[in-house]
């Protein structure tokens, strides 16, 4: 029976997220485009999981949905402390630098999550990882301390990261 | 005050919140001087410049009795596509030589865009 359901749904998260997304996207939510979303949630794992083997072991979804509240959060008080540099930090003044964050994350997913909530974060982007997925390269915009936002990063978002992620 | 005229309003409000951002974001892109420094702009205009205009769509059809959510829809794909464009162009200003040197990272070797294997160095 539950060789039966991971062979049928290789990603049980991606079948909700496809059906749930094929939804909202029709104009009015009917019982039929429910059932017809819920077939394609399957149908697209399923012809995909050939690409895509592994999974992720385990997904907290409570401490996920809270995290993008506060990613969502940090976005906008982000964006006023950016737009504050743009106008009134001239050119000549401005630190921008390269930080370096040790990953303490392991899974693929995760630290695209991680390099995703960097980018998405005004002021922050993040380049590169290392080649054995050790650091994680970011760009900073404007800053005095390097060290205080590396150490940001990796108490505010890497940490609770590895918690849903564990 | 109906309900229509504070969805319009609030509507309103946040247009002009988003346009505000919006022309901040293209300040910083036309200030800026260096590519690196300059992409920070774009990023910002992609989360709270276009995140405002999409809730004043919202806002609008519910005050208008006909909500939609497919503006959240369209929040979803651009947060899940914006990063990946602007991790492009890092990776392009790096290989370009326009920016600052990377520093090393801590325990590996190097940053896996510059970890061409020999023969391919030379194009």
């Amino acid at each position: 029976m539950v060789r039966t359901f991971k062979w049928l749904m290789p990603h049980p998260f991606l079948t909700l997220l496809l059906a749930v997304v094929w939804v909202i996207l029709q104009k009015e939510v009917t019982a039929g485009m429910a059932v017809f979303g819920v077939i394609l949630g399957i149908l697209i794992p399923w012809g995909t999981s050939i690409w895509w083997p592994d999974r992720p072991k385990s997904l907290r979804l409570g401490k996920l949905c809270s995290y993008s509240f506060m990613v969502v959060w940090d976005i906008v008080v982000a964006n006023i402390q950016v737009a504050w540099v743009v106008l009134t930090v001239p050119n000549s003044k401005l630190k921008p630098t390269w930080i370096v964050v040790p990953l303490e994350l392991k899974q693929p997913e995760a630290i695209t999550l991680l390099a995703g909530t960097i980018t998405l974060t005004p002021g922050t982007v993040s380049a590169d990882v290392s080649d054995e997925g050790h650091s994680l390269l970011v760009h900073v915009l404007h800053t005095d301390d390097p060290d205080a936002v590396r150490d940001d990063i990796m108490t505010r978002y890497q940490d609770r990261l590895k918690e849903i992620f564990s | 005050m109906t309900f229509e005229i504070i969805g319009t309003y609030l509507a309103a409000l946040s247009l002009l919140i988003g346009s505000g951002f919006i022309i901040i974001g293209v300040i910083g892109l036309l200030k800026f001087n260096d590519p690196m420094t300059r992409l920070h702009a774009p990023t910002k205009v992609g989360t709270i410049g276009i995140g405002m205009l999409l809730l004043a769509s919202t806002l609008h059809s519910f005050a208008l009795g006909e909500g939609s959510v497919h503006e959240l829809l369209i929040m979803a794909f651009l947060f899940v596509t914006a990063p990946i464009s602007a991790n492009f162009i890092a990776k392009a200003n790096i290989h370009r030589g326009e920016c600052e040197t990377p520093p090393a990272p801590a325990r590996d070797d190097t940053w896996s865009t510059l970890n061409t294997p020999e023969e391919d160095k030379e194009i």
